[in-house]
Formats: structure tokens, C-alpha cells, sequence
């Protein structure tokens, strides 16, 4: 809770440094103020054991604290790496606007009501849309934002209308009274109840671009400016997940039955569709952006397992923190290559192997980890998922996530050989900030600590 | 401790060669790897004094609620294989001493850092730690290929890579699936071997057949056997020297290593049903390879179509399932690591010395050199399996083993032995004797380094196979241990 407050009263003095003329010294303020909620998240650690707030809208227990944590700790990652983005004009909007979304990302771990979730996801998405169009005068940008924009509107309207089915049905906005309700009525509920959970899946799909809801997610990714794409493809996307687990294991778990066998295609599709696309693309950027429908497709599965007891938790937990550390990484060294002349083509990493030795060890650290190949946190991320998989009916989601991952595997590599094995056209070395290189190597270490010891994190549930 | 030590050396000595520069890399990696030799003698008269002594155990925690711990013992079966591992590296690193490589400190270090994998793969006694080792081993090779290989390695070792990572994550599924049944009587899953050993042996038919083939599917693609084999020719063909030798001398090991721990005692009933549809797919890739291999032009490639022959004979032995098939599967992958390698290398200095392995262009080269084809005909009396050779004892006792299987498959399985050395007689032929020609004339004395890896393996295929009592004793008490499992 405190965290949430403290990126709060940050997005605040963001606006606030406009008037008061304290823009130079914000960049360290935020830095200083993430690492404080992350700290405040911490102590809030087994002391405030589902205390509900504010009429019972929020309730920050320990499985909100942990996703928190994954959030926060990546939006530290991710200031370091965005540091020149806020050196343009505006710096006070767009520092606004990332704090803002980042509490929005908190609401959705901690919600414990219908209309939390809707202002969650609403917080959240808003600032997207108008990050996804900051650079103004390109074209690509513009109608990144837009798309985004009328996409999302379009799957918030499902999502309302979703909310309002259910309320219909349950009379209640409040998770734990829906609950009750259903487990209640055994088995005995209304037809558009179920529709309303439908609707809702369709919705909550719809913001972690699972197939065939992820028209929007290429373009977006592509068109956005690079940070605003990592922003996008981790935060975003942590916070998407754990309101997902929270609907779908936590409320919706007794009524399976409904939604698996849709969700199973969803994830289906995803995995299929995404990685095939992924395979035949030429820019990095779009690359990245088609491998994320393919690890939210994981991601679900591991939904979908709908396991009792922690696995499913700590599957989405350690998978979210892996694929997020993982994709900082990966879209740092995207940064670093195309900042000159915004070629994120998958030639202008050719010869980086050269051009920058140290640049391309990380890249290739970070697409193992995405590949998910031994003994680096990608890895440990898939076992998690595939365990709490095999004891499901849904064994060939499983047959079918291997010959996808071998996919996955082609395009992953792709780089690594053109790093390593292609010629450049200009040989002349790539250069990188002293502060990104720190990023780098701490989000390498982080990656390969976690494929090494991974008790720390999966021990946390059990 | 002893026993972590042989997986700990490779890696220090690995990260080590990373900060050498130049010719020191490569002097460093010898002396290492012969130190991590040295080591595994030691571990070995260890062994030999009292197989139960404490220095042959590691087992500590490693993700403690997941029950997987990383744990490493050395049995009869794990140590001939580690003792075959930290032989050829050193000789591996030695015959490439004529060869010029880009930055020698990579490459060097990637080979110890494979043969750390290696010794793990071979000493892992938990499910989840083997499975981790076996794809580390892949990422060595796969960098060794792609950065010091031939023309469109590209396409081919990411086919390479691909296919062998496809097939592992099969295997990973039927591990997991073990392990989910682990731990009934408990409560508490676990990784250790034996405890997969027991859950494999509470399932019914049908859940065995699918673990038996997920798990097989991996092995079977690392070996390989036909039809999974298509990636084998060109990744061998195209991978520089030394990787093709840490292909096909070590890691092609790990293949048949796993079918003999980590399948045939968690499948018993699988394997009932299935191992003679496996037995069949091995013995057809014999025949198919051999004949192949007859009309190969280019040396190297026939050596790679020769291996495939080879490993389906082993593998055949090893699902057969009985004492001397299994036994005989172990000697002969001794036999045919040392054989291979030398084999190789032999395609190499043909290649440094006249600028082909064409056979059409070579010739003659005998009277160049008799030093160089006496050694030539040692080695591969050893893998056409002369009596007296390093091969022979494995290549008997396979045949004996398949004939216990079944009379008809032995026969067909014995066509290897003439096909083999149809092939490698008329190579030897072809290189050899009949008329010097133009490409031979330049051939002059060895160098010193491929001299002394040859003499090396002579030495090995002549005293192994005059004397093998010690790696038969011991390839003969894995066996039997296995055996008690499966029966």
C-alpha cells in the first residue's frame, strides 16, 4: 500500500516540478522514489495480511506485495534505461505519465473489487496511449498511439460490460462477495453470468495481446518509441497478468469449466500464430513484440493449470520477473544499436559481436533467457509453467508449446548468428552510456542468478 | 568432493583460457585438460580401492521445495564414461595445435566449458541436474560450430541445434511426467535416479510407453538413429575438426549413455513392447548409413555416415536389454570414441596436407609417408573391429546381445561388420595405396602434435584390445546393476 502511495505522491511532484522549476534534479527524485516503494513494499512483507482498504476496494496481500515487487523492481530497470527519454521537452508529462501508469499496474496486483480492476486497467492504459504517441512528429508513432487507443477503448467496453453481467448475476462488485456467490449457487447460475465471464476473458486477453486478440500489439510495439515498447512489453504486462490470475484463479476458479477450453484456444492460437509470425520478421522491434504474445501464452497456460496451492502463482510470479528482466535487457541492447539512426532492422546487428563484444554477450544472455535454454532464468520460467501443466488434461497444449518453442528458437537465434556471423556494413564500433552498460550487466546477472538459484523467488509460496 | 572437483576444474579452467591471449590459450587448455585427466585417474584408482568411499558422492540441496538437489556420484557405468571424456579432450585440444583458430581463447574455453558439461551428464544422479547438463553441453557446440565452422553453418548448425533442442525438451516432459508420480508412499517428490526409477515402475503400461518414447525421442536424435539422423552428415561435415570429434567421440555418448540410465530402468514394460520397434529403427539406420557410407566421396562425410552405422549397432545392443548386448554397447562406445577421434584427425591432416578429402583425388599417399599409413591402418582395424582391436570386444559382444533378441536381427545387425569394412577398406584404398597422385606429392612428414595424438590412440586401440579386463569388468558390474533394475 505505502508503495502505491509513494508513486503516487511522485507522479504528483512530476507535475509539480514544472512551477516549482526543479525539473533537473526529477530524474533522481523518481530513482530515489522507486527504490523508496520498493523498500516500503518490502516492510509491508507478512506484516498486513489481507487488511482491506478504502471500503475493501484494495487489499495488498502477500501475492499483491510480490507482483508489486516484479513491477517495481523493473521500473527501476527501466528508468536507467529510459534516462535520455526524459532529457526531450515535456520531461515533466512524461514523468507524469509513467508514474501514473505504474500505479495503475499497482492497482491491478491489488484489487479486490470490480471497479479497482476497471480504474486499474483505465490508469494503467490512458498514459499508454499517449506514451505510445510521444514522439509527435513521427508518423509511426502517431498511429501507434491511436491504434492503441481505439483498440483498448474497444476492449475496455467488453470488460465493463463484462463487470456488469456479473454484477448482474452476483449483485456485487466485491471479488470475495462474487465468490461466495458462486460457490453458493452450485453450479445453479444464470446464463449471462457466464457471458460475463466470457466477456471479461475476451477483455483481459485483449490487454496481454493473447491471439487472436493482439492485431494492435505489433504495430504499437513497433511504431512506439523504444523505451515506451519495453515499458509496454514488461510492466504492462506484469500487471495485466496478475489481475488476470487474480479474476481467473481467485474468483473464476470454480467455474473452469466456462472459460478453460476457450482459453486453451486462445493459447493455442497464440503460441501457433505468434511464432510463426515472429519467425519471418525482419525488424527486431516487431520480433520482440510477436515473441511476447508467445510468452503471455505461457503465461496462460500456467492460468490455465488453474493448480491449487501456489504453483500456478509461482509459475506467472517467476515467469513475469524472468521474461521482464529478460525483454529490459533485450530492448537495451535494441536502444543502444538503433539510437544513431533508428534502424532496428535485424541487419543492424550484424557484426556486433565485433562492434561492441560486451553488448552482444549480454543480447546473447537475454535471448537464451527468452528461448528458455539452461542455466538462465528463462528456463527455470518454462519447467514452472510445464510442471504445473502436466498434471492437467491439457497435455497436448504441451506437445504443441515444444514444437512452437523450437520455433521461438529460430528467431532467437537469428540474432545471435547475425551478431556473431554476419558482416557489418560499417565496422565501426557501436557505442553505449556508462549507465546502460551498468543496466546491462546488472540485468544479465540478475538473469543468470535466477536460472542458478532460483529458491529465492520460487520459495516464496509454498 | 572428489567428484565435484571433476566438474568444478573444466570450469575454472575454462574461465581461465577466456583471459589468456594467443598461443598461451591453447597450452593452457592442454595442461588443464590433462590436469582434469589426471584428477579423473585419481577418482578412478579412488573408485577401484572402495567404490563406496565418500569422495565419490556430492549431494547438497539445490532447489530444496522442488526436491532437486545437485547431486553427483560415480558408479561403474559414469566412470568409464568420465574416464573416455577427460582422455580425448586433452587429445582433442592437442591435434588442433597444427590448426590456426580466431580467437583461441573462446574457442578453448569453450571446449572445457563442454567438457565440464560432458562430466556432469555422465555423473548426474538427479533427473532435473542431468537434464541441465545435457543442454549445456549444447551450447558450447553449438557456438563452436557456428563461429570456427565451414560454409553455411549457419543454416546448419541451427538445424543441428534446433533438432537436439526439440528433442531434449521431449525428454524433459517424460522426466517431469516421472517426477509428478514420484513420492506416493512420502508425500514428497524427488529428482534422485533411483526415486524416478521407482515412479517409473508404478505405471501402467500406457503411461510408460509415452515416457518411454518422449525420453527415447531425445537420445534417439543425439545419436542419432535413423530417421532422426538428418542433421548429423552436414553439422559433422562443416563443424571445425575439433567439434566434430566433441560430436561424435564424446557427445554422441550421451545418448547412448542416457538410454542405458535414464531409460531403460524407468520403462521396463515400455520397453517390453516398444524395443523391438527401436531395435528395428536402429538396425535399418545400420544397413541405410553403411551403404551410404559405401558411396561417399568425401572422406570426412563417410566417417560422419560411418558413425551413424556405428551407434545403431550400440544402440541396438543396449535395447536388446540383456548383460552382453548392454555390456557390449558400453566397450564398443569406448572403442568407438577413441576410434573416431583418430579417425577425424586423419581427415584433417588430409586435408592440411594435399587440400582435399575427395577420395577420386587422393592416392598413393603410402609411399609418402608409411609412418602416417601404418597408423592409418591401425585405427581403422579398430573400427572395422579386428580381433586384437579396441573394437572387437564391444562389436562381439553386441552381436552376441542382439542374437539373444532375436537370430534374424543379429544377422542383419552382423551385415555391419562387411559393410563396415567394405567402406573403410576401400577409403583406405582409395587414400592410400595404388598411384601417387598429384595431390599426395606434397605430403611430407607429420606434425609433432598429430604425430604424438596418433600414437596416442594406436597405443589405445592395440593395449585395450589385447588387454580390455579393466574396462570390461567394469562396463560388465554397470551392466549388471542396470540389469537388476529393469528385471
Amino acid at each position: 500500500m505505502k508503495g502505491l502511495l509513494i508513486i503516487s505522491g511522485l507522479g504528483i511532484l512530476a507535475m509539480l516540478a514544472e512551477i516549482f522549476k526543479f525539473k533537473k534534479v526529477l530524474y533522481p527524485i523518481v530513482l530515489l522514489g522507486v527504490l523508496g516503494a520498493y523498500a516500503a513494499n518490502f516492510t509491508e512483507w507478512n506484516n498486513n495480511l489481507n487488511i482491506p482498504m478504502f471500503s475493501n476496494m484494495i487489499r495488498f496481500d502477500n501475492v499483491a506485495l510480490a507482483f508489486s515487487g516484479v513491477i517495481l523492481v523493473t521500473a527501476f530497470f527501466w528508468f536507467i534505461l529510459a534516462n535520455d527519454y526524459f532529457e526531450q521537452d515535456h520531461i515533466t508529462d512524461h514523468f507524469a505519465l509513467v508514474l501514473f501508469a505504474i500505479v495503475g499496474a499497482l492497482m491491478l496486483t491489488s484489487f479486490s473489487n470490480m471497479t479497482t480492476l476497471f480504474l486499474g486497467v483505465e490508469i494503467l492504459s490512458i498514459p499508454m496511449y499517449v506514451l505510445a504517441a510521444s514522439r509527435k512528429r513521427d508518423l509511426a508513432s502517431n498511429e501507434a498511439g491511436f491504434k492503441y487507443l481505439i483498440m483498448g477503448s474497444f476492449a475496455s467496453g467488453f470488460l465493463l460490460f463484462g463487470i456488469a453481467l456479473v454484477y448482474g448475476a452476483s449483485g456485487s462488485f466485491d471479488l470475495m462477495a462474487i465468490r461466495t456467490y458462486i460457490s453458493q449457487s452450485h453450479g445453479d447460475l444464470p446464463v449471462f453470468f457466464y457471458a460475463g465471464v466470457i466477456m471479461i476473458l475476451v477483455a483481459m486477453c485483449f490487454k496481454v495481446s493473447a491471439a487472436p486478440f493482439h492485431f494492435w500489439a505489433p504495430d504499437v510495439y513497433e511504431g512506439a518509441p523504444t523505451v515506451i515498447t519495453a515499458l509496454m512489453s514488461t510492466i504492462v504486462k506484469t500487471a495485466a497478468f496478475a489481475a488476470f490470475m487474480h479474476l481467473f484463479l481467485v474468483v473464476f476458479g470454480k467455474v473452469s469449466d466456462v472459460w478453460s477450453m476457450v482459453l486453451a484456444v486462445v493459447i493455442a492460437l497464440s503460441l501457433v500464430i505468434s511464432n510463426i509470425t515472429a519467425a519471418t520478421q525482419e525488424s527486431v522491434k516487431r520480433m520482440l513484440a510477436y515473441s511476447s504474445i508467445s510468452h503471455a501464452a505461457f503465461m496462460l497456460m500456467a492460468i490455465l493449470a488453474n493448480n491449487r496451492g501456489f504453483g500456478s502463482v509461482n509459475a506467472i510470479l517467476f515467469y513475469s520477473l524472468a521474461y521482464s528482466i529478460g525483454s529490459i535487457s533485450a530492448f537495451t541492447v535494441v536502444y543502444a544499436v538503433s539510437k544513431n539512426n533508428d534502424d532496428v532492422s535485424i541487419k543492424a546487428f550484424n557484426g556486433l559481436g565485433k562492434r561492441n563484444p560486451l553488448v552482444a554477450a549480454c543480447m546473447v544472455v537475454a535471448m537464451l533467457s527468452l528461448a528458455g535454454i539452461p542455466v538462465t532464468a528463462g528456463f527455470f520460467a518454462k519447467y514452472f509453467v510445464f510442471t504445473t501443466m502436466i498434471g492437467t488434461p491439457y497435455k497436448w497444449l504441451i506437445v504443441l508449446a515444444i514444437l512452437t518453442s523450437a520455433v521461438g528458437v529460430y528467431y532467437y537465434f537469428k540474432v545471435i548468428i547475425a551478431m556473431y556471423f554476419k558482416q557489418a556494413d560499417n565496422e565501426e564500433p557501436v557505442q553505449i552510456e556508462t549507465s546502460h552498460i551498468v543496466l546491462l550487466v546488472l540485468t544479465t546477472l540478475f538473469t543468470l542468478a535466477l536460472g542458478i538459484v532460483p529458491n529465492y523467488v520460487i520459495e516464496i509460496f509454498s | 568432493m572428489l567428484v565435484g572437483l571433476l566438474i568444478v576444474v573444466p570450469l575454472i579452467a575454462s574461465l581461465l583460457v577466456f583471459f589468456t591471449k594467443g598461443n598461451t590459450s591453447r597450452t593452457a587448455a592442454l595442461g588443464l585438460s590433462i590436469v582434469e585427466f589426471a584428477l579423473s585417474l585419481a577418482v578412478f584408482f579412488q573408485y577401484k580401492h572402495n567404490p563406496d568411499a565418500q569422495d565419490l558422492i556430492l549431494n547438497c540441496p539445490w532447489v530444496e521445495s522442488l526436491g532437486i538437489h545437485f547431486a553427483v556420484s560415480i558408479d561403474a557405468l559414469s566412470m568409464l564414461m568420465v574416464l573416455l571424456t577427460t582422455f580425448l579432450v586433452p587429445l582433442i585440444i592437442l591435434s588442433s595445435f597444427k590448426n590456426e583458430y580466431e580467437k583461441p581463447n573462446s574457442f578453448y574455453g569453450l571446449i572445457l566449458l563442454m567438457q565440464m558439461a560432458l562430466v556432469g551428464v555422465f555423473t548426474a544422479n538427479d533427473g532435473f541436474l542431468f537434464y541441465v547438463f545435457w543442454e549445456l553441453a549444447l551450447i558450447p557446440i553449438y557456438f563452436i560450430c557456428l563461429l570456427w565452422g565451414g560454409e553455411n553453418r549457419g543454416w546448419i548448425t541451427f538445424k543441428f541445434f534446433v533438432y537436439t533442442l526439440f528433442g531434449s525438451l521431449f525428454m524433459l516432459i517424460g522426466l517431469i511426467y516421472l517426477y509428478n508420480h514420484t513420492g506416493f508412499e512420502t508425500g514428497i517428490k524427488s529428482w534422485a535416479v533411483a526415486d524416478l526409477y521407482t515412479a517409473g515402475k508404478s505405471l501402467s503400461l500406457n503411461q510408460q510407453s509415452f515416457v518411454f518414447w518422449s525420453i527415447f525421442l531425445a537420445f534417439a536424435i543425439k545419436m542419432p538413429i535413423f530417421p532422426l539422423h538428418t542433421w548429423q552428415p552436414n553439422t559433422y561435415v562443416n563443424a571445425p575438426t575439433q567439434g566434430t570429434m566433441l560430436l561424435s567421440g564424446i557427445m554422441l555418448k550421451m545418448g547412448t549413455f542416457g538410454l542405458i540410465k535414464w531409460l531403460l530402468p524407468v520403462a521396463p514394460l515400455a520397453l517390453e513392447k516398444w524395443g523391438g520397434v527401436a531395435i528395428g529403427l536402429s538396425v535399418f539406420g545400420i544397413i541405410y548409413a553403411s551403404c551410404i557410407a559405401i558411396v561417399q566421396k568425401d572422406y570426412k562425410r563417410l566417417i560422419a555416415y560411418s558413425s551413424i552405422a556405428h551407434v545403431g549397432l550400440i544402440s541396438a545392443g543396449i535395447l536388446s536389454a540383456n548383460q552382453q548386448g548392454i555390456q557390449g554397447g558400453v566397450m564398443q562406445m569406448l572403442g568407438h570414441g577413441v576410434n573416431v577421434v583418430g579417425l577425424f584427425l586423419i581427415a584433417d591432416i588430409l586435408l592440411r596436407h594435399t587440400g582435399t578429402r575427395e577420395l577420386d583425388k587422393l592416392g598413393g599417399i603410402r609411399n609418402m609417408n608409411g609412418n602416417f599409413a601404418v597408423m592409418f591402418l591401425i585405427i581403422m582395424m579398430g573400427s572395422v573391429a579386428l580381433p586384437l582391436t579396441n573394437g572387437f570386444v564391444g562389436e562381439f559382444l553386441l552381436i552376441n546381445g542382439i542374437y539373444q533378441f532375436g537370430p534374424w536381427v543379429a544377422a542383419i545387425a552382423g551385415l555391419s561388420v562387411i559393410l563396415g569394412a567394405v567402406y573403410m577398406l576401400r577409403s583406405y584404398q582409395a587414400i592410400m595405396l595404388g598411384e601417387k597422385k598429384d595431390s599426395a606429392v606434397a605430403f611430407g612428414p607429420l606434425a609433432s602434435s598429430d604425430k604424438a595424438v596418433l600414437y596416442i590412440i594406436c597405443f589405445a586401440v592395440i593395449a585395450f584390445g589385447v588387454y580390455p579386463k579393466p574396462l570390461n569388468d567394469l562396463a560388465e558390474e554397470g551392466t549388471k546393476v542396470i540389469l537388476t533394475y529393469i528385471k
